[in-house]
């Protein structure tokens, strides 16, 4: 984009940023309880939810970092 | 079954009118020659990162989805929350692999994943693989979408017996086809906006209203039962829920951008760096979904089920009819309208894009390879168009000709089905490593496998894999593709000895998927 033609490499570290949102929602122990509750919500609700979250930010910031 | 409702009836047939107007409107956004494959197929690849996240989105958040996670929430509680995870670790997997495909498609450009194959490993039986795998995954997909209608249309009351029963369907049916033989992708791509707009405030509403209604948060999981709550915790020998939830997330994440839909939707961006942002901004849809999964723990503590003037519909349509009860029972009339006709629409635009993938696979990958190998440009796309239709009306006749429990066991198989071109299409963007005879006998293998796996268990997308005293219960399709992985990784090499003298056939280089 933008007329430059520099390329992109394969590999770049930041994607081991990734490897967080695999592990926080892929390990159901880590989160499968009520407490604490949020606003009523029990833990394993509001937990994914806020994971969904974190992916987005972790995911914009491989965007960033690895954009030209 | 309840009485027609009227002021939700006219509210629907008033928004479904405008997004008929629209899709045939959006012939003329952003103009192409329809004429052309890529024009009517793809849109002409000129969507930039907000129509791609609005086309996307409608894609794979689809009305099934709006009816179906709440529903399992509805039923079996914590494992439909399974979604979420899934919807996470989609990204990562979009991020990394498909802005190469997008640049390896654009540079040839090929349409289908076929397509790519071809290209890549210059065979074309194992380019015929994945356009049938695909074709096959994607009908019983289109079916369920259009249970999304029924079900929808049932609860604003419209009912009756043979015929007349099945004409809503049959209307909505025509109006889908119609719009999307004149606009090709641009009509599901201009009326996917309206559509999420109409679902965002639905969800917003339904988790803002109905908690405020039925007393807070607090309340609503007080009133589930406790084994509803969490997931059953494993006992010894065995990963137990936590293997299935955790393997049903993955593995439905890896086979999602495989559907022929995904695909298409990716293939139609404007470039890669829109991909790459979509991996970004797409989370919003995952947030959405988690939040209507809790609306099944909504329709439990609002007792819809034991509600006598919903028994009809919960009788007819399962707990599919949870979170339309639900609406029906906590929303005035005029946005029951607006709700129902966001999971109506919500049905249209991911059954467009299927249809249009379908078509494109085997109009590209079937009748152009096997058939008649010279087409015009012109005949490609009227063979596209005509290839929609057909497979629209495999999908309506089967949904009134054949029980809905088969569209939905079929869609089971299919995702089994689909993840088998995995090593093909998503590690061969990558890697031109795995010899194609080798690939095409590890998505046999995965195929056959997986089928006969998932009948074992009575068609239940979990398989409870013994190993040495323990047990695994885990998803089918994440199971079969390591299995396919396996067998070609020990495989290529074989072949590759037997067929020393053969050039390695790829008309693709490195440069072609970088920016």
């Amino acid at each position: 984009m933008r007329g430059t033609r520099r390329k992109r490499s394969g590999w770049s570290w930041w994607y081991l940023l990734f490897v967080i949102q695999f592990v926080i929602v892929l390990w159901p122990p880590l989160y499968n309880k009520a407490e604490p509750y949020w606003i009523g919500i029990p833990f394993f609700y509001w937990y994914q939810l806020l994971c969904v979250i974190i992916g987005a930010v972790l995911t914009a910031i491989v965007y960033f970092a690895t954009e030209d | 079954m309840q009485d027609v409702n009227w002021i939700a009836l006219t509210i629907f047939v008033l928004l479904f009118g405008f997004i008929t107007w629209l899709g045939f409107a959006a012939a003329n956004w952003r103009k192409g020659d329809l004429d052309l494959l890529h024009e009517w197929g793809l849109g002409g690849r000129r969507f930039g990162t907000i129509v791609t996240w609005f086309l996307v989105g409608g894609d794979l958040y689809t009305a099934y989805t709006f009816i179906a996670v709440p529903a399992l929430a509805f039923g079996a509680g914590a494992v439909a929350f399974f979604a979420v995870p899934y919807t996470i670790v989609i990204y990562p997997i979009l991020f990394l692999a498909f802005p190469r495909l997008w640049y390896v498609c654009h540079k040839h450009g090929y349409i289908t994943a076929g397509d790519f194959v071809r290209g890549r490993f210059g065979n074309r039986w194992l380019a015929l693989a994945i356009a049938v795998t695909g074709i096959v995954a994607t009908m019983p997909y289109i079916a369920l979408q259009l249970v999304g209608i029924q079900v929808v249309v049932g609860a604003l009351g419209i009912s009756g017996t043979g015929f007349a029963a099945d004409l809503p369907l049959i209307i909505a049916f025509v109006v889908l086809a119609a719009f999307t033989y004149s606009s090709g992708l641009r009509a599901p791509a201009s009326i996917a906006i309206v559509k999420d707009i109409l679902i965002y405030v639905t969800a917003f509403a339904a988790v803002i209203v109905i908690p405020i209604e039925l007393g807070g948060l607090g309340k609503i999981f007080a009133a589930v039962p406790a084994p509803k709550l969490l997931l059953a915790v494993p006992g010894p020998n065995t990963t137990g829920a936590y293997g299935a939830y955790a393997t049903l997330a993955l593995g439905s994440a890896l086979a999602l951008f495989l559907y022929p839909h995904s695909l298409t939707g990716i293939l139609s961006a404007s470039s890669g760096h829109a991909i790459r942002r979509n991996a970004a901004m797409l989370p919003g849809y995952s947030f959405m979904l988690g939040l209507l999964a809790l609306v099944g723990f909504f329709a439990i503590a609002a007792g819809v089920a034991n509600a006598p003037e919903y028994a009809a519909g919960f009788k007819q349509f399962g707990n599919n009819f949870a979170v339309p009860a639900l609406f029906l029972h906590s929303f005035p009339s005029w946005f029951v309208g607006i709700a129902f006709a966001a999971i109506g629409i919500g049905a249209l635009v991911p059954a467009a894009i299927m249809s249009i993938a379908a078509a494109n696979l085997y109009t590209r990958n079937i009748h152009r390879e096997f058939i008649n190998k010279n087409p015009t440009d012109k005949q490609e796309a009227q063979m596209a168009k005509w290839v929609s239709l057909i497979v629209k009306l495999g999908a309506l006749i089967f949904i009134i000709f054949v029980p809905t429990q088969y569209a939905i066991y079929l869609q089971l198989l299919g995702g089994i089905w689909i993840i088998q071109t995995l090593p093909a299409v998503m590690l061969g963007a990558y890697t031109r490593w795995f010899n194609d005879w080798a690939l095409l006998v590890g998505w046999a293998a995965g195929i056959i496998v997986g089928t006969a796996m998932a009948a074992a268990v009575n068609l239940t997308p979990t398989y409870p894999l013994a190993l040495g005293g323990f047990t695994f219960p885990g998803y089918t399709a994440l199971y079969t593709v390591i299995l396919n992985l396996v067998v070609a990784s020990i495989l290529t090499p074989v072949f590759n000895a037997m067929s020393a003298r053969r050039t390695l056939s790829d008309e693709t280089v490195a440069s072609d998927y970088y920016a």
